[in-house]
């Protein structure tokens, strides 16, 4: 009689066991992750909402959230607005940054699927083909911002002697300099990064596709457009919502790429690159902390959404 | 073959415990922007220090855009950097950190009565010197003399004829088959070197110095207007587009193929202008640069660079030696000869090797007593701020993002809002 009770106990007992030992297992990694994550993210998060410089970190005073927003009535009656919210500049930096990042990664996907694709396909030296697309993902973007500064040069660039030399255009163009081309000069740059690493997520969900399914498409004689977008699509979309994900955090606080290869204009300014130069440029470092607060705030609020919305399965599996 | 290594181990122990008897030789870190052949001339200017003394220096180069350096210097400095002992300052950083650096002002009592007073002043701040110059720095205009000659033109004495003249000499060349050929090269880029040039812009338009010295901003006026106009004009006719991302450096990448007829850049520009595998060696002049809109005084922005020691150096008394020596005559006369850098030491535009091998030097000396200084005084810690939206009402009026008066109106009212009850 007592016998299946005494399992479930036992059982439940075997469970706790395994739990603990895997709270045990990641406790470095939490540790780690609460030194170096949600401390210094706590910090700036307090930061902005004191008067706290870069000279002198420790002697900030609490002013709630007047870096954020906060108002003086003048004697005349008249009521000025400051703070961040307020700021046309932070604005501009929002749209500049919601701009690049919505653009750049719609194209890495839709490029990145097409690069998969003809690497899911079975051809001669494919090994090689797959290492060798990844190099522009290999480079650090430091690098390849100044390489690409270099050839979109307005002087001695390569680009524009190729594109003098085919006649499509007339006169040497400043891509990086004009306001009017500096976004996308920008774009294309991180289109040309990071179209392998989106490749490379999609190819791995392209590859879990069983084949079987295609044998039979064919066998039924559904041509290749209507497999596309009946069989491929609805099985690679949970890897390609995942991937784009990752590639919209990274997006949303795009800061090297702009920094270096742009020169320092409004048309081009984006969240991070501002709130850096609040926070060391304008000794006003609470000031930058509350920005950098914003723009965590808002990628954690569209990285919810998100999933939320677009139903992103995170834990991986397709299990719900 | 053990019998080699044990030797060499003994052997390294005595000659390091016989350096350590003899005299503790620190090793210095000092940390500068690089341009042009900087770290070169570096090695050579410190290389007597070395030898005297038995210290040694290493040079940690930073990127050429004062705007970029000042924001790692800064972050150092916050953290207490232990690492850098000697920092190279720029003319302008001297209120915003000064706390972070040591007083010189008893070391270099003998020293700094030598240098001009306005300098030794500009980096005194509450009474502590906190940073001694090396070398000051003041813009000409460069000119091709031997374009000038062929086309029958003179060197422009304004702005209005330095465009006319940039202009129809581009013109005729590109009509020769020049097709490169760009009329004027400056600096573009939104950052602390177009404060320079639009400074230099308004002020020589007799359009003030954006913050005038007692703090009244001044910058919103026709003349400053005027100015800003005529320079939105260039970017696309005597300049290329590509201006507005330019700093000195990719100017004189320019300037030194041949490719343009004026540019406008500091004194290292000379020499290098001059070197071997220069395309211009020996076919260009310099002189002050133009005036404008019926103004007949010229204004070049003051530059300069300083060293100053860390309050978290471990070794401030040989950095403290270092910044002496650096700032003292040996070291000036020597920069002066190898890089065309201007002294601070009044009585070298009086030296006879100067004047010999660089026979620009003792003209500068006129260029620098008109120099206009940056509001960085009356501004002090906002003078960052300030700049940045100077430079930027000037880069967007240049990119056609609006016209110049209304950028300058809408940072007349900016600046007041960040001057607030007072700077």
């Amino acid at each position: 009689m007592s016998l299946p009770e005494d399992s479930v106990v036992r059982d439940r007992s075997l469970a706790q066991q395994r739990a603990r030992s895997a709270f045990w297992f990641l406790a470095p990694m939490l540790v780690a992750l609460l030194i170096v994550a949600a401390w210094p993210l706590m910090r700036t998060i307090y930061f902005s909402f004191t008067n706290t410089s870069l000279t002198n970190l420790y002697g900030g005073e609490w002013i709630g959230f007047d870096n954020y927003l906060s108002y003086r009535q003048l004697s005349s009656g008249r009521v000025i607005w400051r703070g961040t919210l307020v700021d046309p500049a932070w604005w501009n930096a929002v749209w500049n940054t919601v701009k690049f990042s919505v653009i750049s990664v719609s194209l890495e996907t839709f490029f990145g699927l097409i690069v998969a694709l003809v690497l899911n396909a079975e051809f001669k030296g494919r090994g090689f083909v797959r290492a060798a697309i990844l190099i522009p993902w290999a480079i650090p973007t430091i690098v390849s911002a100044r390489m690409w500064g270099w050839m979109l040069n307005d002087q001695f660039g390569i680009i524009n002697d190729m594109m003098l030399r085919l006649g499509l255009i007339e006169q040497k163009i400043a891509w990086t300099a004009n306001i009017e081309t500096a976004m996308i000069a920008v774009i294309v740059v991180d289109v040309w990064k990071t179209t392998p690493f989106m490749a490379l997520l999609c190819l791995a969900g392209l590859q879990m596709i069983p084949r079987d399914i295609y044998e039979a498409a064919k066998l039924d004689g559904v041509n290749p457009i209507k497999t596309f977008f009946r069989v491929t699509l609805p099985l690679v979309k949970p890897a390609l919502m995942v991937a784009v994900i990752f590639r919209m955090l990274d997006a949303l606080r795009i800061f090297d790429l702009v920094y270096v290869l742009t020169p320092n204009s409004a048309a081009t300014k984006t969240m991070s690159v501002i709130s850096r130069e609040n926070l060391i440029d304008f000794d006003k470092f609470a000031y930058g902390s509350a920005q950098s607060t914003l723009l965590f705030a808002m990628i954690a609020i569209f990285v919810s959404a998100y999933i939320w919305l677009g139903k992103v399965d995170l834990s991986g599996g397709g299990r719900k | 073959m053990a019998q080699t290594i044990r030797k060499a181990f003994y052997g390294s122990v005595a000659f390091s415990v016989l350096l350590g008897g003899v005299a503790a030789a620190d090793e210095i870190t000092y940390v500068s922007g690089i341009v042009g052949n900087a770290v070169e001339n570096f090695k050579e200017i410190v290389k007597p220090w070395e030898e005297a003394t038995g210290h040694t220096v290493t040079l940690v180069p930073m990127p050429s855009s004062t705007t970029d350096q000042f924001g790692q210097y800064r972050l150092w400095l916050a953290a207490g950097n232990e690492d850098i002992d000697v920092y190279q300052t720029d003319v302008i950083w001297a209120p915003q950190l000064a706390d972070q650096f040591i007083d010189l002002t008893e070391a270099a009592a003998d020293l700094a009565p030598q240098h001009f007073e306005s300098i030794i002043e500009s980096q005194t701040v509450d009474g502590r010197l906190v940073a001694l110059p090396i070398y000051t720095d003041a813009p000409a205009l460069y000119y091709r003399t031997d374009l000038l000659e062929k086309h029958g033109a003179e060197v422009p004495k304004t702005w209005e004829e330095l465009t006319e003249t940039a202009q129809m000499i581009q013109d005729a060349e590109r009509a020769e088959g020049n097709s490169d050929l760009w009329g004027f090269v400056w600096q573009g880029n939104a950052y602390e070197g177009l404060t320079c040039n639009a400074l230099e812009w308004v002020k020589s338009f007799g359009g003030g110095q954006i913050v005038e010295p007692d703090g009244t901003i001044s910058i919103y006026n026709d003349q400053a207007i005027a100015a800003v106009e005529l320079a939105a004009s260039w970017p696309g006719t005597i300049s290329p587009e590509g201006v507005l991302a330019y700093q000195e450096e990719e100017a004189r990448g320019v300037w030194q193929t041949g490719n343009a007829v004026f540019m406008r850049n500091w004194p290292y520009a000379y020499t290098l202008g001059n070197s071997d595998d220069s395309a211009v060696k020996g076919k260009f002049g310099a002189t002050t640069l133009p005036t404008g809109g019926g103004n007949d005084e010229s204004a070049a922005t003051l530059g300069g660079w300083n060293v100053a020691v860390s309050k978290y150096s471990q070794n401030q008394e040989a950095a403290t030696s270092l910044v002496l020596y650096l700032a003292g005559k040996e070291a000036q006369k020597t920069r002066t000869l190898i890089a065309s850098n201007l002294p601070t030491i009044i009585e070298l535009y009086d030296d006879a090797d100067i004047a010999e091998q660089q026979p620009i030097i003792p003209q500068w000396k006129d260029v620098f007593l008109q120099a206009v200084p940056r509001p960085s005084a009356p501004t002090k810690v906002k003078y960052n701020e300030v700049s940045s939206k100077f430079w930027s009402a000037v880069h967007n009026t240049l990119s056609g993002d609006g016209t110049a008066a209304e950028n300058l109106e809408l940072l007349e009212l900016e600046l007041e809002d960040l001057k607030g009850g007072g700077w």
